[in-house]
């Protein structure tokens, strides 16, 4: 039994989501194989050899996968996966784009998002934006599966020395072409890996109060996000929606600060270790899941909570 | 894009010789968004008894898109599918008020996966040959976030998932995608499948005038052996769970308590 382990990264760097994925492997038990497909690629094939526990990375480097479009990197992977038992992808946008894809032109069922393994053919996955855990089998020949980062470890960067094998491309399939994106940079750490969370909502009332909340970030080293109603208000991009449908976060620490609690926020961040929640209404909901919990007005909280750490 | 590109981009709105595209929207029924669900006693499932029902959100979405293709003159027709039991027939006329005009329901008491669902929906493309399908990024309930990507797989068609833009242009779409960095502009040939994302748009309300009209509208039922369609599934639920509940936590009545509390008893800062 060996595992194909679909690669994130950027062509220079190998995401952290990756490592997550090559646990899960891991937990699934087998050889793993990475597979990088890019464009200029060979800096996160190399990084990716060095994985702890990967014995083999596979290496499409062909300017058709600069950019991951599903159309093209789909049928790559479905023509290396008919020697694995399973396909593993981060369930980052990227792997929620191509994944399904390539199950389909499989015909076989996709498992997404799962947070646990309980044997081969076994796994747990959160429905209903997580009001319940399901346990389900798969009895695929291929099993294809998305990974919740989050439910699973980082394995070591660092220890590996996998073989580099290229592999071919599989050809353009014509029908989409990448014109561009706007991507934010920013030298905070990424929202989905930082030990430290500090979300607004609504409740900061404009774009300029979420200075604030940077100001904050950066005293302890933490990641901004936000809820739906502070991305919908334009008050911060679509990439900081923490939630059922944004990115699902569990650091040590979340902050919340104006953030009502509604069940679709918790989904995103009720996996965190300690969660705080800062609101001036005592009733909100966010409170039934906070450690901590300060009923209080923001604009006088965080000031002073910048002061004090 | 070129001059002479916008140039036919536009006539094609203002002549409306694209009045021949088509918009299939996909709709499910699924438990209303406000409720929050719990799971039944002998762990076989989630108890829906009583539940309020309404149309996924992002389907919502995806309806007043077409919707908003029509008003623009670029779609001519939007036929609207929901594949579920006989009650999903609320959501189809939901959607037909909304502005859909005509609806097919897949009827099936099964609770089918996101490749049985595609199947059936690539089924009814082959049917109705439209030059877009919309989808939801996601349906509420399975949180699955597949089927549009495997219909897209099905067909052969280009996908556009978690639209947050949409700009037809001729013979092709240009999407603003909602990505992990921020956002991503993909051109795809038609035809196309499209996911929506939340800030795609914002849906209308159904009027009541409206709500009155799609009563009059057709709407076809279809079982899946129509369809010729194998339901099977590789996917067994062999339990539903609660989550595990978290601790209940404590007030602190001061920044500095607070401060206080990371520091020393949780050790987070
Ligand atoms: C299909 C669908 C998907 C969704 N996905 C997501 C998702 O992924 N993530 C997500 O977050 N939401 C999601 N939502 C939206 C969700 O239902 C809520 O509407 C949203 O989370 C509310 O955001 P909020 O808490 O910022 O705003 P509100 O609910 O309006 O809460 C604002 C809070 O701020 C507090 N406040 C106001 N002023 C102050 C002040 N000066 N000091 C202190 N507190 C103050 C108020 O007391 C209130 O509790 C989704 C909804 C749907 C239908
Ligand atoms: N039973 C169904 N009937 C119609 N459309 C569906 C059905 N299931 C899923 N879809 C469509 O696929 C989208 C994504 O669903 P999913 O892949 O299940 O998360 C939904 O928003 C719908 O547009």
């Amino acid at each position: 039994m060996a595992i194909l382990v679909i690669a994130e990264h950027d062509n220079a760097v190998l995401a952290a989501a990756t490592l997550n994925t090559v646990t899960a492997a891991q937990a699934i038990g087998g050889d793993i194989h990475v597979l990088v497909a890019g464009s200029g690629c060979t800096a996160a094939a190399e990084a990716a050899a060095k994985i702890d526990g990967v014995s083999k990375v596979l290496v499409a480097d062909d300017a058709i996968y600069a950019h991951q479009l599903p159309e093209n990197i789909a049928p790559l992977i479905v023509g290396l996966a008919k020697g694995y038992s399973h396909v593993l992808a981060p369930a980052s946008t990227n792997g929620k784009n191509y994944l399904p894809r390539v199950a389909a032109l499989l015909d076989v069922d996709q498992i997404s998002d799962i947070i646990a393994v309980e044997g081969a053919d076994t796994f747990k996955r959160p429905i209903y934006a997580g009001n319940a855990i399901a346990t389900v089998q798969s009895s695929a020949p291929i099993k294809v599966i998305s990974v919740r980062t989050t439910g699973f470890d980082p394995a070591s960067a660092q220890g590996g020395s996998a073989a580099i094998e290229q592999v071919a491309a599989a050809g353009d399939a014509g029908k989409s072409t990448f014109l561009g994106e706007e991507v934010a940079k920013s030298d905070r750490p990424e929202l989905g890996s930082a030990k430290i969370v500090i979300s607004g909502g609504r409740g900061m009332l404009s774009s300029d109060n979420f200075q604030m909340l940077y100001t904050l970030a950066d005293k302890l080293g933490a990641a901004v996000g936000a809820s739906r109603a502070a991305v919908d208000a334009g008050f911060v991009p679509n990439d900081l929606q923490v939630g059922q449908t944004g990115k699902i976060v569990a650091p040590q620490l979340y902050i919340a600060v104006g953030i009502s609690g509604a069940i679709q926020h918790l989904a995103g961040m009720k996996d965190s270790k300690v969660i705080v929640a800062i609101n001036k209404d005592p009733e909100a909901p966010i409170f039934q899941v906070a450690d901590y919990g300060l009923v209080g007005d923001l604009f006088e909280v965080i000031p002073e909570l910048e002061k004090l750490v | 894009m070129s001059l002479a590109r916008f140039a036919s981009a536009q006539s094609n709105l203002f002549e409306g010789d694209e009045e021949s595209m088509k918009v299939l929207v996909a709709v499910k029924r699924v438990v209303d968004y406000n409720v929050k669900v719990r799971v039944k006693p002998d762990n076989s499932g989630v108890d829906l008894a009583n539940v309020k029902m309404s149309m996924n959100p992002f389907c919502e979405i995806a309806v007043e898109e077409a919707v908003r293709l029509k008003e623009k003159k670029v779609a001519s027709e939007i036929v609207v599918v929901s594949i579920g039991p006989n009650a999903a027939q609320e959501q189809l006329r939901t959607a037909l008020a909304l502005g859909g005009d005509r609806a097919i329901l897949v009827e099936t008491n099964d609770e089918l996966g996101s490749l049985a669902v595609a199947k059936l929906l690539k089924a009814v493309v082959d049917k109705e040959q439209p030059q877009l399908v919309i989808l939801g990024k996601q349906a509420i309930d399975s949180d699955n976030n597949q089927t549009g990507q495997m219909l897209a797989a099905l067909t052969g068609y280009p996908q556009g998932t978690f639209a947050s833009k949409l700009e037809a242009d001729g013979d092709k779409i240009k999407v603003t995608r909602e990505i992990d960095g921020g956002l991503q502009i993909v051109e795809l040939a038609l035809p196309a499948v499209i996911t929506t994302d939340l800030r795609l748009n914002e849906p209308r309300y159904a009027s009541l005038p409206n709500i009155m009209k799609a009563k009059k509208k057709p709407l076809d039922i279809l079982k899946p052996e129509d369809l010729g369609v194998s339901l099977s599934s590789s996917i067994k639920v062999l339990k539903v769970e609660a989550p595990a509940e978290r601790s209940p936590g404590i007030k602190v009545a001061s920044v500095a308590e607070l401060v206080e509390k990371l520091k020393n008893e949780a050790k987070v800062i």
